[in-house]
């Protein structure tokens, strides 16, 4: 068990790292550039010399900010990814807190992450970083009941909670391909609302740069800014591993119905590669929409929430409780 | 300002933008009055980039004096030149050789097509879109490579002089423009595709930013933020100078008056300017690239006035002589500084997320704001 975490939180410092190098190869790839490619080999560890930097730059605190408040933020931020992390199963055989109401805990856990950015920018007492925490606020709020709707979706088809159980529902074919289009829409509403509460363009409202210069954490610097910049980071990890569970069979690999053999080639490819592999696909999506479209306003992002993304995952789940009464999915 | 802060009313608070801000793209800054997310009143700041440029020029010589203006509005500097040149010439009745009549257009459009290049990723920046400021930057490079081998510059190029333009082109420039005009065609759709057509990108420019034609011409808007609110005011079409009056293009109107018809006219603008560079380019005629003039030129007493079109309006020349070898007085009419006066009337009421898209729907160089 000891062991277990001491692997869970080395691989969360590693996935600081890899995803943020990753962010920057897809970016380069996608504006025709070159990218990170001068410290170590490919520019595998320019991560590492920013880390570097970043742990060696003065963390200031601004005069006339709440000092307390101010130093506590990024560490919740912090806490906030490192518990999401306790009920994620990363391979078959390996999850580091087998919780029965695992989808609860996370939805739950989740939603703290917006204390420590509104805490980031009231105690900074900067104009900007309070009104990007406002906007902040009121994004996560809204967007939560969509992702939590999506989520409700494949808790009813499944019936269960518990995230492996979820997994194991899924032997016979993911969830996306069993739960018809009813299914596929709670998976592209899932993406969109996740995208908006981990605060990704084009939903990076809180951070908008060409309005607010860097949002909620405009004061922060050094290890402090490296903290919210970690924890991003994790949440997209852990956003998209979640997507990865529910809707992509998390380490099930690929089976199709009753093909033994078929299924029996694919249960040689390791669950953890299944896993990875599917997680990392969702994050490179959330990678590619950064990469490619503007900013929405905030009514906007509002409007798009309540008057569209809500009522259709309310009727959404209605018809995935109606399917899954009536047995209507494989 | 302390006035201004007693003024404001009950929960609006004030918010300076700028003079470093991203939004801004150089030292402009922008005092913003707001409540919540809307914008009560704007009001620009000018005077952190000004580096008295006019009256520099008043103890430069007519051959000098023109080298200052490529640090006005840097991105059209071929087009600064030119009028100044033009003004010049106009004084001392010279004769411009046709040959170099078609270099000077030629360059004035490859600069617009640049500077709009520019404009168009920068925008697409305000709006959170990083991607198309890199696309842009190819094309972009390409002509500042075609400028590179002609003038020897890639910003403040100072190629034209009174009489012509500094030296002949280069061998390769003709090659090397229509390899650029096959590149520019090829990616149009692209930029179409990337930006233009985007539902997110058309929902942040249609209907904001309001500005309607009577406004324009009351605020002295010109170039196309004049022109997509429908006003007609190509200087190129008006006042034709230089060989403009028998070339074949169309002046770019959309009647919209928002911030998408604003960046329409700029995007149907390139391909304008590609049209003319196509009829050109194969038809440069022989001859010399400079008339031949005296060393040190002296324009006759009185009062002398140029305009063109750049890139982002109409830019005027005011040269006051009273004889001798360098001006008495010179004023300059930018475009940016008029355009920039429009914004408050256009931000008030809308969102903040609106005035970045405005701002850049205006095109503002800063430099030429503030001279």
């Amino acid at each position: 068990m000891v062991i277990a975490g001491i692997a869970v939180i080395t691989l969360f410092a590693l996935l600081g790292l890899v995803l943020v190098l990753m962010e920057r190869r897809v970016a380069a790839w996608i504006q025709i550039r070159l990218g990170p490619n001068r410290v170590g080999p490919g520019g595998m560890l320019q991560s590492l010399a920013d880390t570097l930097k970043l742990l060696v730059k003065e963390g200031m605190t601004p005069d006339g900010a709440d000092k307390f408040l101010f130093n506590l933020a990024p560490f919740i931020a912090m806490m906030v990814a490192m518990l999401l992390m306790a009920p994620i199963a990363f391979a078959s055989d390996f999850q580091l807190w087998n919780l029965n109401i695992g989808v609860l805990y996370v939805t739950a856990i989740s939603s703290l992450m917006v204390i420590s950015i509104l805490m980031a920018g009231w105690a900074s007492n900067n104009k900007y970083s309070l009104m990007g925490a406002m906007r902040s606020g009121a994004q996560i709020v809204s967007y939560e009941l969509s992702a939590g709707l999506s989520i409700m979706s494949i808790v009813v088809l499944s019936g269960s909670l518990n995230l492996n159980e979820i997994i194991l529902s899924q032997a016979d074919g993911w969830w996306i391909f069993k739960g018809h289009i009813p299914v596929v829409i709670a998976f592209i509403i899932f993406i969109i609302a996740v995208t908006a509460e981990t605060n990704r363009a084009p939903f990076d409202l809180a951070e908008a740069e060409s309005e607010l210069t860097a949002g909620f954490h405009t004061e922060y610097s050094g290890m402090k800014f490296a903290l919210f910049f970690l924890a991003e980071y994790i949440n997209v990890f852990i956003v998209c591993a979640i997507g990865a569970t529910l809707f992509l069979g998390g380490w099930m690999p690929f089976h199709i119905g009753h093909w033994q053999a078929f299924n029996h080639v694919m249960d040689f490819i390791p669950s953890s590669i299944w896993f990875f592999g599917k997680t990392f696909f969702l994050i490179f999506l959330i990678m590619w929409f950064r990469w490619t479209f503007p900013r929405l306003r905030i009514d906007q992002l509002l409007d798009l929430e309540w008057k569209y993304l809500l009522p259709i995952s309310m009727f959404n789940v209605l018809l995935i409780t109606l399917m899954a009464i009536l047995g209507w999915h494989f | 300002m302390v006035e201004e802060i007693g003024s404001t009313a009950a929960g609006d608070i004030i918010i300076n933008v700028g003079p470093q801000h991203p939004a801004t793209h150089g030292v402009l800054h922008l005092v913003i009055t707001i409540n919540g997310e809307t914008i009560q009143k704007v009001e620009p700041h000018l005077g952190y980039i000004h580096r008295s440029i006019e009256k520099m020029c008043e103890s430069l010589t007519y051959r000098q004096f023109i080298y200052v203006t490529s640090r006005m509005d840097y991105l059209s500097s071929h087009i600064n030149n030119h009028a100044c040149a033009l003004c010049v010439e106009k004084g001392l009745q010279i004769e411009v050789p046709s040959r170099a009549q078609v270099i000077r257009v030629l360059m004035d459009e490859l600069t617009r097509i640049a500077s709009h290049e520019l404009w168009w990723g920068a925008m697409a920046m305000d709006l959170g879109a990083f991607t198309p400021f890199f696309h842009a930057f190819r094309e972009r490079e390409a002509i500042n490579d075609i400028m590179e081998e002609t003038c020897g510059a890639r910003l403040t190029m100072n190629y034209m002089v009174p009489g012509g333009v500094m030296q002949d082109i280069h061998p390769n420039f003709q090659s090397r423009v229509k390899e650029f005009i096959a590149l520019f065609k090829s990616k149009v759709s692209e930029y179409n595709e990337l930006v233009t057509g985007n539902i997110i990108f058309q929902n942040r420019m249609k209907g904001v930013g309001n500005l309607s034609a009577a406004d324009a011409i009351s605020f002295g808007c010109t170039g196309p933020t004049a022109r997509g609110s429908g006003v007609s005011c190509d200087i190129r079409k008006l006042y034709p100078y230089e060989i403009y009056d028998t070339l074949n293009f169309e002046e770019i109107l959309e009647t919209g008056g928002d911030s998408f018809a604003r960046y329409m006219v700029r995007v149907r603008e390139m391909s304008q300017s590609i049209s003319i560079i196509e009829q050109l380019i194969d038809n440069i005629p022989e001859g010399d690239f400079q008339a031949k003039t005296k060393a040190v030129l002296k324009l006759p007493k009185g009062e002398f006035y140029q305009r063109v079109e750049t890139a982002r309006g109409e830019f005027g020349v005011y040269i006051v002589s009273e004889g001798g070898t360098t001006p008495y007085r010179i004023k300059y009419r930018s475009p940016g500084f008029s355009n920039l006066s429009a914004l408050d009337h256009m931000a008030r009421g809308s969102k903040l997320g609106d005035l970045v898209a405005m701002m850049g729907t205006l095109d503002l160089v800063i430099p030429d704001i503030d001279r």
